[in-house]
C-alpha cells in the first residue's frame, strides 16, 4: 500500500514542483476577534470567553506578570524581526457569534469547505482512515470527531476548553507540570494568552484504537495562535497522535506560539507526529508564520516510551525543540526530524534529551535540507545527569545543501555527568552529488525529478516513522517545498 | 561585573609604568584595548563563548602583577632541563611574562631569522612587526585578549623570512615562578613569510606553591606555502590557571598544525581561532587532556573557511577522572563561496569516574554547498570486552586499563611529525597515567619534589 502511494507520488513530482503554497487560501467566515493589544484585561476577556474557573485565570495572570519581566531570547541562529506584541489580537473565534455548533449541520459550511480543501474531511473519509480529528482554527477548537467512540474506551479527546470544563481535575493536575509557566519567553506568553487546543487522556491499560489528530489553521488576519496540547498516557497505555498545520498566504507575518506537554506513565507509549506546513512566506521572504513552539514530554514512569517525529517544511521562522525528560528507569525517547527550508525561510530546530533515570535510551535522527537563501540549523542537547547510570544516546544529524546561498548548521551540546553513559554524535554536511544526478539523468529522469527522488530517499529514515497517511503528505510537501531550488 | 574594576583602576594608575618596561609597538595598542575591556568586562557563564569556564571568577582573587618586570632570581637553565632527549632544539626561556635574556647563544639561526623576546625584537625591528602585532587578536571581540593586550609587556617572537626553512625545532620553556600569587600576561608572535617553515615546541611549567593566572595571546601568520608545526605541552600545577587565545591567519597553500596537550594543570582554557583566507590552506588541530582531581580543561576552537579549497581537521581526546571537567567546543564556519571545503572533526572522551563531567559542543555553520563536512563526538568508557580479553591473558586490570587509555590518546600523539617528541610524550603520558605526575626526571626542579 505504501509502495503504491510512493509510486504515485513520484509521478506527481513534476506537477507538484510547479505548485505554489496550495493552502494559501483564506476562508470568509464570521470571526469574533477581540481588540488588539495585550494587558491583564485582555487575559481576563479570553478567560471569560472560555468560561474558565478562577484557578486558570490566576495561572494566566501569573504567567503574564512573569512574561513582562522576560526578554526576547536571542541565542538561536535566527534573524527575528521585532514583534509588536501589542499589535496582535490574542483571540479569534471563527465560529459564528451565536452559540457553538452542537452537530455537524450547524458548523459554518464555509468552515467545513476549508477543512475539505485542506484534505481534512471531518466525516466519513476519516472513518475510513481511522483518525479522530480535533480541528483548531485560529484559536478555537472547531469540532472533534469520534469523541463518542473514544469515550467508550474511557479515552478523553476533546478541545482544551472543553477539558477545562469537563475534566478540571485532570487539567489542573497536569497542565504546566512539564512546561511550567516560567519556562521561556514564548511558553510564558502562551501560558498567559492560550486560547484553545487539544486534550488527550488515555486511561490505564488502554491502547487507543485509532490515531488521534489535530489540525491547526490560522485564518484571521493579525492574530496570533496560541494553542496548548496536553497528552496524558496512564500506565500501560498507547497512543499515536498527529498534528498538522496550515495558514493562508498573507503579506503580514503571523505568530504561532504553542505548547505541547506530554506525560507518559509506566510502560506507556506515546508517538507524536507533526507535519508542519505553516505558510512559509513568498519567494522574496515576505510574510509567513513565525512558529515558536515549546514541546516537551516527560517519560515519568519506568519503561515508558516517547517518540517525536516531525516534518518541518513551512513557517518563515521555526524555533522548536521537541524534548524528552527521561525520568523513569529504562525509559526510551526518540526524535526523528526532517526540516526543509527554501527561499528566505529560517529554521532553528532540534531536541533536548535529558537523561535522569537509569538505563535510559535516546535516539536522535535529524535531517536538514536547505535551499534558496534559507538558513537551517540543528540545535540539540543531550544531558546525562549524575544518577543516570547506563544512559545511552545516539545522535545523527545530516544536512543537505542545495545552492550556494543557503546555510546549514549544527549546534549539538553534550553534557555528560556520568561515567557509565555512552553518548555518540555524528554529523555530516554535503550537497547532492553530481554523480547521483548524472546517474538519474542518464536513465531519463529529469534533474528536478531526480532531486525529488534523492531528497525523499535521504529523508526516508524519518518519513518511515510517520503514520502512512502523513508519510504521503510529507513526501509531497518535501517536493513542493524544494520547488525551483535546483539548477 | 566586579572583578574587572581592580584591573581597570590598576591600568589607569600604572599605564606609564607598564609602558616604560615595554616597547612602543606594544604600548600603542594598550589604551584602545583597555577601553574595550572596560566596556565588555570579564565574561561570565552566560556568555556562549565562555560557557564552560567562569573567567570572571578566575580573575576575582587578589593577584599581583609584575609590572616593573623585575627579574626572578633563578637561572632557568639550571632549574629546567625539560629538553627532549635525542632532539636538538634551539632552547629559549620565558620566566613569568618576561623573556629570559642570556649571553649564551642557544643556536645558530639562518640569516634574517629573528627569534627571541618580543619586547626586544619590537624595539629593534618595529618595521617588521608593525604589520603583524595585534592585527589578528581583535580586542573588541574577546575580553581576555583585550586584557592581555592592555597589560602584556613582553613575550616571544619568531620571524622567518621568505624561503627559509628552520631545520632545528625551537623550544620555548615557559616557567612560572614567584613567591606571591601572580598574574602573568604573555604574548607570542609567530610570522612565517612565503615558503618559510618552522617548528615550535612550547612547554608550560610552574614551580613553588604560589597561585598563577596566566593569559597568553598567540598570533600566527602563515604566508603563502608557509608551514608551521606548533606543539604546546602544559605541565603546571593544580592551582594554576591558564587562559590562552591563539589566532592563526593562513594564506594560500599554507599548512599549520597545532597540537595542545594538557597533562597536568589546574584550570585551562585554550582558544584557537583559525582564519583560512588563502586558497588551498590546510589546518590541523589536535589536543589531549588528561585530567583527574578537580582539573578543568576547556578547548575552544573556531575555524573559518573563508575561501575555496581549504581543508581543516580536528582531533581532540579527553580522559577524565575524579571530579574533573572537560569541555570541547569546535566551531567550523564555511563562509559563502568557500566551495570544495573539506572539514572533519572528531572529539572522543573517556569518562572514568562518576563525578567527572564532559561538555562537548561540535558545531558546523555552512554557507556554501560544495562541501564535505562532518563531525563526530563520543563520550563513553573503556571497552569492557577489551579489558576482559586482556585480563584473561594475565594482564592485571590496572595495567589493562592503562594500556587502553594509552592507546586511546595515542591517536593524537601520532599526528606529531617529530619522532623524538613522540617518544618523549609516550614516556610522559605513561607516567601521567601511572600517577607519577609531572616529574621529568632530568631537571633539578622535578628531582626536588
Amino acid at each position: 500500500m505504501q509502495e503504491e502511494f510512493k509510486g504515485k507520488n513520484q509521478l506527481d513530482v513534476e506537477q507538484l514542483t510547479k505548485e505554489k503554497y496550495k493552502y494559501g487560501f483564506t476562508t470568509d467566515v464570521e470571526t469574533d476577534i477581540i481588540e488588539k493589544g495585550l494587558n491583564e484585561d485582555v487575559i481576563r476577556i479570553i478567560s471569560a470567553k472560555n468560561e474558565e474557573p478562577d484557578w486558570l485565570l490566576d495561572f494566566r495572570l501569573k504567567a503574564y506578570r512573569h512574561w513582562l519581566t522576560l526578554e526576547v531570547p536571542t541565542w538561536a541562529h535566527l534573524r527575528i524581526p521585532a514583534i509588536d506584541y501589542q499589535g496582535l489580537s490574542y483571540y479569534a473565534d471563527p465560529r459564528a457569534k451565536k452559540d457553538g455548533p452542537t452537530s455537524l449541520d450547524e458548523v459554518d459550511p464555509e468552515l467545513l469547505k476549508t477543512f475539505n480543501k485542506l484534505g481534512i474531511p471531518l466525516e466519513e473519509q476519516m472513518a475510513l482512515s481511522g483518525i479522530a480529528v480535533d480541528a483548531v482554527m485560529d484559536s478555537v477548537s472547531v469540532k472533534t470527531t469520534f469523541k463518542d467512540t473514544l469515550l467508550e474506551k474511557g479515552i478523553i479527546f476533546c478541545s482544551f476548553s472543553d477539558a477545562v470544563k469537563d475534566h478540571p481535575d485532570l487539567v489542573r493536575k497536569y497542565m504546566g507540570s512539564v512546561v511550567g509557566y516560567r519556562d521561556n519567553f514564548y511558553a510564558t506568553l502562551n501560558s498567559a494568552v492560550f486560547s484553545d487546543g487539544s486534550f488527550v487522556y488515555i486511561p490505564k491499560g488502554v491502547r487507543c484504537p485509532m490515531a488521534l489528530s489535530t489540525y491547526f489553521r490560522i485564518n484571521a488576519i493579525n492574530t496570533g495562535q496560541f494553542e496548548r496540547t496536553l497528552i496524558v498516557a496512564e500506565d500501560d497505555s498507547y497512543v499515536s497522535y498527529l498534528e498538522g498545520c496550515t495558514a493562508p498566504s498573507r503579506d503580514e507575518n503571523q505568530l504561532h506560539a504553542a505548547i505541547v506537554e506530554i506525560i507518559v506513565n509506566k510502560n506507556a507509549e506515546v508517538k507524536y507526529s507533526t507535519v508542519q506546513n505553516w505558510y512559509p512566506g513568498d519567494e522574496n521572504g515576505k510574510g509567513g508564520v513565525y512558529n515558536f513552539v515549546t514541546k516537551r514530554g516527560l517519560c515519568k514512569g519506568d519503561n515508558s516510551k516517547l517518540s517525536w517525529t516531525q516534518v518541518e517544511t513551512g513557517s518563515a521562522i521555526t524555533w522548536k525543540y521537541p524534548s524528552c525528560i527521561l525520568r523513569g528507569d529504562d525509559s526510551q525517547a526518540e526524535f526523528y526530524s526532517v526540516a526543509v527550508t527554501n527561499n528566505y525561510q529560517q529554521a532553528d530546530t532540534g531536541t533536548k534529551m535529558i537523561h535522569l533515570g537509569k538505563n535510559t535510551k535516546s535516539t536522535i535522527i535529524s535531517k536538514g535540507i536547505s535551499a534558496g537563501r534559507s538558513e537551517n540549523s540543528y540545535r540539540g542537547l543531550v544531558k546525562v545527569s549524575a544518577n543516570a547510570d547506563g544512559a545511552r544516546n545516539y545522535s545523527q544529524c545530516d544536512s543537505l545543501l542545495m545552492g550556494d546561498k543557503c546555510g546549514a548548521h549544527t549546534f549539538p551540546y553534550m553534557d555528560i555527568h556520568n561515567d557509565t553513559a555512552v553518548v555518540e554524535h555524528e554529523a555530516t554536511t554535503s550537497k547532492i552529488s553530481e554523480d547521483q544526478l548524472f546517474y538519474c539523468n542518464q536513465r531519463g529522469i529529469s534533474t528536478e525529478e531526480a532531486v525529488g527522488l534523492i531528497v525523499n530517499g535521504y529523508a526516508k529514515e524519518v518519513i518511515n516513522k510517520l503514520p502512512m497517511e502523513f508519510a504521503v503528505e510529507a513526501q509531497k510537501l518535501l517536493s513542493i517545498s524544494l520547488e525551483g531550488s535546483v539548477g | 561585573m566586579g572583578a574587572e574594576k581592580q584591573y581597570i583602576d590598576l591600568f589607569a594608575q600604572s599605564e606609564e609604568l607598564i609602558n616604560v618596561h615595554s616597547a612602543p609597538l606594544l604600548n600603542e595598542q594598550r589604551s584602545e584595548a583597555m577601553r574595550h575591556f572596560a566596556k565588555m568586562g570579564f565574561p561570565d557563564k552566560k556568555s556562549e563563548r565562555y560557557r564552560y569556564t567562569d573567567v570572571e571568577q578566575l580573575f576575582a582573587p587578589d593577584y599581583g602583577l609584575n609590572l616593573k618586570q623585575l627579574d626572578v632570581d633563578a637561572n632557568p637553565y639550571e632549574a629546567f632541563k625539560c629538553d627532549v632527549p635525542n632532539m636538538s632544539t634551539a632552547l629559549y626561556f620565558i620566566v613569568n611574562d618576561s623573556f629570559y635574556e642570556t649571553n649564551k647563544v642557544s643556536a645558530e639561526l639562518p640569516e634574517g631569522v629573528l627569534v627571541g623576546g618580543l619586547k626586544d625584537i619590537a624595539e629593534k625591528h618595529p618595521e617588521i612587526l608593525k604589520k603583524y602585532y595585534a592585527q589578528l587578536a581583535d580586542v573588541s571581540k574577546d575580553p581576555v585578549t583585550a586584557f592581555n593586550t592592555a597589560f602584556a609587556q613582553d613575550g616571544f617572537c619568531i620571524y622567518v623570512p621568505k624561503g627559509v626553512v628552520l631545520d632545528k625545532a625551537i623550544q620555548l620553556v615557559s616557567i612560572l615562578r614567584s613567591t606571591i600569587d601572580l598574574i602573568v600576561n604573555r604574548r607570542i608572535l609567530i610570522i612565517l613569510e612565503e615558503n618559510a617553515q618552522a617548528r615550535l615546541l612550547v612547554c608550560d611549567h610552574t614551580t613553588g606553591t604560589a597561585q598563577f593566572l596566566s593569559t597568553q595571546v598567540v598570533e600566527v601568520f602563515a604566508a603563502d606555502n608557509a608551514k608551521l608545526e606548533l606543539y604546546e605541552i602544559e605541565e603546571t600545577s593544580r592551582t594554576n590557571t591558564r587562559i590562552s587565545n591563539m589566532y592563526i591567519h593562513q594564506a594560500q597553500n599554507s599548512s599549520v598544525h597545532v597540537n595542545g596537550m594538557t597533562l597536568t594543570n589546574g584550570t585551562t582554557r585554550n582558544t584557537v581561532d583559525v582564519q583560512l583566507v588563502g586558497r588551498g590552506a590546510e589546518v590541523s588541530l589536535a589536543g589531549i587532556a588528561i585530567e583527574d582531581t578537580n582539573q578543568h580543561v576547556d578547548n575552544h576552537t573556531y575555524i573559518n573557511h573563508k575561501t575555496t579549497d581549504c581543508t581543516s581537521r580536528e582531533l581532540y581526546k579527553y580522559v577524565l577522572n575524579d571530579f574533573s571537567t572537560g569541555a570541547f567546543t569546535g566551531r567550523v564556519v564555511v563562509s559563502p563561496g568557500a566551495q570544495r571545503t573539506l572539514s572533519q572533526q572528531t572529539n572522543n572522551n573517556l569518562c572514568l569516574s562518576k563525578n567527572a563531567k564532559m561538555y562537548a559542543q561540535p558545531q558546523l555553520e555552512i554557507y556554501a554547498d560544495d562541501v564535505k563536512c562532518g563531525h563526530g563526538a563520543t563520550t563513553g568508557q573503556l571497552d569492557e570486552a577489551a579489558l576482559f580479553y586482556m585480563q584473561q591473558r594475565g594482564i592485571s586490570q590496572k595495567e589493562a586499563r592503562m594500556l587502553l587509555m594509552f592507546a586511546f590518546v595515542n591517536e593524537v600523539i601520532d599526528t606529531i611529525s617529530m619522532e623524538e617528541l613522540k617518544e618523549r610524550l609516550h614516556y610522559l603520558i605513561e607516567k601521567r597515567f601511572r600517577g607519577e605526575l609531572n616529574k621529568c626526571g632530568s631537571c633539578s626542579n622535578c628531582k626536588l619534589e
